[in-house]
């Protein structure tokens, strides 16, 4: 038996070509968006995987230092490394902000990390170009996607950096480029304020007698000395010993400490189910809609087609041919349209994911997973179609 | 049932209940052998297309018999797909428009209906080309629909009518696009494959050209058939 569809398919290729390309477009943007929340899942996980850390210790009752603001001595890590089954333990600053150089700025997400110890948790990964950090000061490793090159001076508030190395792939959880930079600078770049700030506090501090007394003149130093100096980090990595339950170790430090301690699988959770969960509603929003649209778009062209064969549907029907092969045709139709939407889709979106700012993620399962969706919306669209059909009368094909 | 004709005994078809309701037809009497063309002529509402259609076994008739060969279509028991074989194998129905199917060339819109019977597609393809020769038309094998000049639509449209030799063909107005030359060439090729395939051919026209070419002719008038012997002058067959 001739495949009706195929023919018909074959017969009018440029309509169902350019139609197909219309749908695929709109798939590819259904692709991407499922690629953008991917990426910030993915961005989130390699957060997490690039610092290495088995827990994260951070201020009480916050959900730190990513979700929300955390506050830490940096003095606490001595006593968190004296805590049975913990390896490592080290101090990070993250603070997110704009990044100068060559006269533009690049929003990236600034990391403090002890220099020189590239074995703790918080470190960057390896490098592509360059070297680690080994001056206490002024010296920055960056992700390549900030578009930094080794040797280049790059300002992080009032101070300048000399990049000394690149990493690759080392971004925050909304995809901003890490920019590493010595722990104690990362602590000036978030805590203290700039030159007219700590001056006019100076002088209101100097003005109040309670700090200011006769005869007591070490009081207003030690007061304006805590004043313009940090002693807070953000966090403080831990990494277990090897097999120590890192959740038994959390259980100590929490307390003993009196510390929030998230373990990572805690951690991931803050990120993917708090911190991206609004992103990730808005883009399931969008994919809901762009869903719709496609099933729409499917279903009037499908629709269109059909009622443009309506006498030759009734003719078919009049010479003795079944229902059944009428059905096969329009569904073989959409599917075909559905096909070469998806195929044009996912050509497009790997095309143009590259050119996003941020990390679009597609994969082989989302992509599957959207060709049985879209296939299950060409089934759904051609009900419409299909009922038109089945109800032609062959009778139609006789007299006026 | 390839030569047996059809004979139709006190056919009616009422549309409708109570006081709105129509006699299409009012007790038509009609007997077509075998090899034999007819044709069934009236004017515009005289009931021809609800006559084509009861014969063509797409709407019932209220009561009469209409025979084929040795069965009785509606006399109880016939399920949609019974009506729906019995078109596909034993009724051949050619248009005032030819209606071929666009998107299949002229072999396979010819071979279809023996695919549906379940032809193998090379058997059906193959007797496709047989008609096609038959009607002049086999240089066209290959082509679309599209590129066909009305009369050879119209000659492809009878091949595919033929395609599964049925016992009766019922043709509406298959001259009605056509100038008098190629209508006159049509109704020659339908006498021509009514004698070569002992088909019973019944052919609705108003055509004035074409009627007096009928040895038998229905007349409809008010639902009901009045049968008159035609002239049945023999058309010549030219090329179309």
């Amino acid at each position: 038996m001739i495949n009706l569809a195929g023919r018909d398919i074959l017969h009018s290729w440029g309509r169902f070509l350019f139609t197909g390309v219309g749908l695929g477009l709109l798939i590819g943007v259904t692709l991407t968006m499922a690629g953008v929340y991917r990426g910030m899942v993915d961005d989130a996980m390699v957060l997490l995987d690039n610092t290495g850390a088995d827990l994260w210790v951070v201020q009480k009752d916050t959900l730190g230092p990513f979700a929300e603001p955390s506050g830490v001595h940096d003095a606490l890590w001595r006593s968190i490394r004296g805590v049975p089954g913990v390896a490592h333990a080290t101090n990070a600053a993250y603070v997110t902000m704009q990044v100068g150089a060559r006269g533009r700025d690049v929003r990236a997400m600034v990391v403090g990390v002890v220099p020189g110890i590239p074995l703790e948790p918080g470190q960057p990964g390896s490098l592509v170009a360059g070297r680690r950090i080994t001056r206490g000061h002024y010296e920055a490793l960056a992700d390549i996607a900030a578009g930094f090159r080794v040797g280049e001076r790059i300002r992080i508030r009032k101070n300048e950096y000399v990049v000394v190395g690149l990493t690759s792939r080392m971004v925050s959880s909304g995809g901003d480029p890490m920019v590493f930079i010595p722990l104690r600078d990362a602590q000036e770049a978030q805590f203290l304020k700039d030159s007219d700030a700590i001056l006019q506090q100076r002088r209101r501090t100097a003005a109040n007698p309670v700090f200011n007394r006769p005869g007591a003149p070490d009081v207003l130093d030690a007061v304006i000395a805590s004043q313009t100096s940090s002693s807070s980090v953000n966090a403080i990595l831990v990494r277990v010993a090897l097999g120590v339950s890192a959740e038994k170790v959390a259980e100590s430090i929490r307390r003993w400490k009196r510390l929030q301690v998230y373990t990572a699988a805690q951690m991931e959770g803050i990120l993917v189910g708090k911190l991206i969960a609004t992103s990730s509603r808005q883009i399931g929003m969008f994919l809901v809609i762009l869903a719709i649209v496609s099933a729409a778009i499917v279903a009037f062209i499908i629709y269109t087609l059909t009622l443009g064969k309506i006498r030759e549907i009734a003719v078919l029907k009049l010479i003795g041919t079944k229902n059944r092969t009428i059905a096969a045709m329009i569904v073989q139709q959409s599917l075909g349209l559905g096909v070469i939407g998806f195929a044009v889709g996912k050509v497009a979106s790997t095309f143009w994911a590259p050119f996003f700012p941020k990390h679009v993620l597609l994969i082989p399962r989302d992509s599957l997973a959207a060709l049985a969706i879209v296939l299950a919306i060409c089934l759904l669209a051609s009900g419409i179609a299909l009922r038109a059909a089945i109800r032609v009368d062959p009778a139609e094909a006789i007299g006026g | 049932m390839a030569g047996s004709g059809i004979v139709v005994e006190g056919l009616r078809k009422r549309y409708g209940h109570g006081e709105a309701a129509i006699d299409a037809l009012k007790g038509v009497d009609m007997q077509v052998g075998a090899g034999e063309v007819v044709g069934l002529i009236g004017p515009s509402g005289s009931g021809k297309s609800t006559l084509l259609k009861c014969l063509g076994a797409v709407i019932e008739p209220t009561s009469g018999r209409i025979r084929l060969g040795d069965r009785t279509i509606y006399d109880g028991g016939w399920t949609i797909r019974d009506l729906r074989a019995l078109r596909r194998d034993n009724i051949g129905f050619i248009f005032q428009a030819p209606y071929l199917i666009p998107f299949l060339d002229v072999t396979d819109n010819v071979a279809l209906l023996p695919m549906l019977a379940g032809q193998p597609n090379g058997e059906a393809r193959r007797r496709a080309r047989e008609l096609l020769e038959a009607l002049g038309c086999a240089h066209r094998a290959s082509a679309m629909p599209a590129t066909l000049s009305g009369g050879e639509q119209q000659r492809v449209a009878i091949a595919r009518a033929l395609a599964n030799r049925p016992p009766v063909i019922l043709a509406d107005e298959p001259t009605a696009p056509l100038d008098s030359e190629r209508a006159l060439a049509v109704i020659g090729i339908l006498n021509a494959m009514a004698r070569r395939f002992e088909t019973a051919i019944i052919v609705v026209t108003h055509d004035e050209k074409i009627i007096p070419t009928f040895r038998k002719i229905y007349r409809i008038r008010d639902g009901m058939t009045i049968p008159e012997t035609g002239e049945g002058r023999e058309a010549v067959v030219p090329e179309l």
